[in-house]
C-alpha cells in the first residue's frame, strides 16, 4: 500500500461535512459522517441518504460488436436489454470463479458496465484480453465519470425538484438521461440498499455542486450524507453480496447464489462450459444468509459451527440497525444450506445460537418489486 | 474536538477514572475520543459485581459498529457496581461518555494505582 491513495471529486465535501475518512479500494473515502452509521443507515430507510460512489469504474464498450463482447465475458444476458435498461451480472473468469460483480447499462450507440473499484485495472486487463475476437473497442472513463446515489423512499420526491424529466417516467432497473440542477446525467434508478433511489453518473467537474444541490434540496426532509458503513450494513439487510468479503476469485456464481443473473444458454460465455460442469455436479457449497437467535455481533472472519465442527465462516456481519439483531451471510455446505438450519456463530470463544434464513432480512424497504 | 475534563485520570487505552465519594472506590468508563473513534456502540459486556481484576485486565468488551474493543481494568481491584444502563442503551456511551455512560465502579485494592494514572493535560498530549 505504498501508492497514494486516490480522492473522489467530492473529497472536499466530504472533509467539509465532517466525514472520518478510511482507505478503501485505493480511496479515501468517508465511512461515515457525524451522524454516525446508525443515523445514516435509517435516514435512507426513511427518509433518503446521499452516497460517494464515485470511487467504482465505469467502462464504455462500442462498435459493431458490443454486445458479443459484453456477452463473452458477462453471465447475464446481455441481450435481453432494451436501450435504457440495465442489468446486474458478474464478469466470470474462464474457471468459472468470480472476478468481479457489476452492472451493465445498454445505451444506443454502447454499453456501459460497472464495476468494483477494486477490481477496476484487474477487469479493464481481463475485457482487453478478448478485444481481438471482436469489433469492439473498451474504454476507461472511471476517472472522468462521478457517481452519486441518493437512496430513500423520499428519494424521487427529493431528485424531482432538481430534475429536468418527470422521474416517474423511470422504472426500476431503467435510466435516462436528463438534467440534475443544470447539471447533465444519467439517471439510473438503481441502488445497493433496498429502497428506491437513484444512481446520477455526472462528469466529475459537476459533482461537488450536485452534492450540494442535492443536500439542500432534502434538508427539510431530513437527507443527510451517508458513507461506507450505513451502505455495508443497508446491503446486507437486502442479502446483497459484496465483492472482496461474500465474492471473490475461489467463488463462482452458482454457489454465491447468483445463478439468477449466470444464464449457460447464451451462446458464446468465457465460463460456458465451466459452469455449466458446475451446475450439473451442483455447487458444494452455497451462500446463505443468517440470523442469530442470542445477543452478538457477527463479524467478517468469525468460525461457523454445526454439530460442534467449523463448517465455515461469516463473510459479511452486522448487527442489523433495522432488525436489532445479528445477521450474516457465509458459505455452507449444501446439505446445510436450507433454512432453518441450526448453527453457531463463535464469537471471541463463545457459541451463539444462530439459523439459516434466505435473505432478505429486511423486507420493508421501499425498493420497487 | 474531544472533550477531556480536568479532573478525571485516564489510562493510554482511553478510559477515565474518577474517584467517588467512597473512600478508594473509583468509577470508570471510556472517554470521549474512544466513543467518537469507535463510533456508534452496539452492546457493553460487563463484568459481574464481586470478579476482581488485575492492573489493566480486560474486563469486559465493547461492541460499536465498526469494531469490538477490549476494555481494560485501569485499576486492580473488585468490582461493586456496573452500569445496568447501558445493556438497555448502550449509546449511552455515545451521548455521556462521563456520565450516563459510567461502566463499572472499583475498589481498588492498592491505592498507588492511581498515582499511575495521567492527568487530562498527559492524556490531552496522547490523543494529540
Amino acid at each position: 500500500m505504498s501508492e497514494a491513495l486516490r480522492r473522489t471529486p467530492l473529497y472536499s465535501e466530504h472533509v467539509a461535512a465532517g466525514g472520518k475518512l478510511v482507505p478503501f479500494a485505493g480511496y479515501e473515502m468517508p465511512v461515515q459522517y457525524p451522524a454516525g452509521i446508525t443515523a445514516e443507515h435509517n435516514a435512507v430507510r426513511t427518509t433518503a441518504g446521499l452516497f460517494d460512489v464515485s470511487h467504482m469504474g465505469e467502462f464504455e464498450i462500442t462498435g459493431p460488436q458490443a454486445l458479443d463482447l459484453v456477452q463473452f465475458v458477462s453471465s447475464n444476458e446481455a441481450s435481453a436489454l432494451d436501450v435504457g435498461q440495465a442489468q446486474y451480472s458478474t464478469l466470470p473468469g474462464e474457471d468459472g470463479n468470480l472476478l468481479d460483480d457489476l452492472l451493465v447499462y445498454r445505451f444506443a450507440d454502447r454499453y456501459m458496465l460497472v464495476v468494483n473499484a477494486a477490481n477496476r485495472e484487474k477487469d479493464f486487463a481481463w475485457i482487453s484480453r478478448f478485444l481481438d475476437r471482436f469489433d469492439a473497442k473498451l474504454i476507461d472513463r472511471s476517472d472522468e465519470i462521478a457517481l452519486l446515489a441518493l437512496q430513500g423512499p423520499h428519494a424521487a420526491e427529493v431528485l424531482q425538484k432538481l430534475a429536468s424529466i418527470d422521474l416517474a417516467q423511470i422504472a426500476y432497473y431503467r435510466f435516462a438521461n436528463g438534467e440534475i440542477d443544470g447539471s447533465s446525467s444519467i439517471i439510473s434508478r438503481t441502488g445497493y440498499t433496498g429502497e428506491d433511489g437513484f444512481e446520477l453518473y455526472l462528469v466529475a467537474e459537476d459533482a461537488a455542486h450536485l452534492w450540494r444541490a442535492i443536500l439542500r434540496a432534502g434538508e427539510s426532509l431530513g437527507v443527510m450524507p451517508a458513507g461506507l458503513g450505513a451502505r455495508d450494513s443497508l446491503r446486507l439487510e437486502m442479502g446483497y453480496a459484496l465483492y472482496g468479503n461474500d465474492l471473490d476469485e475461489t467463488r463462482n456464481p452458482l454457489e454465491a447464489g447468483l445463478g439468477w443473473v449466470t444464464k449457460l444458454n447464451k451462446g458464446r460465455f468465457v465460463a460456458g462450459d465451466t459452469l455449466r460442469r458446475v451446475k450439473e455436479e451442483g455447487p458444494a457449497e452455497r451462500l446463505v444468509g443468517f440470523r442469530l437467535l442470542q445477543r452478538g455481533f457477527p463479524r467478517p472472519g468469525y468460525d461457523v459451527r454445526h454439530s460442534g465442527r467449523r463448517v465455515g465462516k461469516v463473510t459479511s456481519g452486522t448487527l442489523s440497525p433495522s432488525l436489532g439483531v445479528g445477521i450474516g451471510l457465509t458459505y455452507l455446505p449444501t446439505d446445510l444450506a436450507k433454512p432453518g438450519t441450526a448453527i453457531e456463530i463463535q464469537i471471541r470463544g463463545q457459541p451463539i445460537d444462530a439459523e439459516v434464513v434466505r435473505p432478505p432480512f429486511y423486507t420493508d424497504g421501499s425498493i420497487p418489486r | 474536538m474531544a472533550i477531556v475534563p480536568e479532573d478525571l485520570h485516564y489510562t493510554s487505552e482511553h478510559e477515565w477514572v474518577r474517584r467517588t465519594d467512597e473512600e478508594n472506590v473509583v468509577e470508570v468508563g471510556i472517554t470521549d475520543y474512544a466513543q467518537s473513534e469507535l463510533g456508534d456502540v452496539v452492546f457493553v459486556e460487563l463484568p459481574a459485581v464481586g470478579n476482581r481484576y488485575d492492573l489493566m485486565q480486560g474486563f469486559g468488551t465493547i461492541e460499536a459498529v465498526k469494531a469490538v474493543s477490549e476494555l481494560y481494568s485501569p485499576v486492580a481491584g473488585e468490582v461493586v457496581a456496573v452500569n445496568q444502563g447501558l445493556d438497555t442503551s448502550p449509546a449511552l456511551v455515545n451521548t455521556d461518555p462521563y456520565g450516563d455512560g459510567w461502566m463499572i465502579r472499583v475498589r481498588v485494592s492498592s491505592p498507588a494505582d492511581l498515582d499511575q494514572l495521567l492527568d487530562a493535560a498527559a492524556y490531552n498530549e496522547l490523543i494529540g
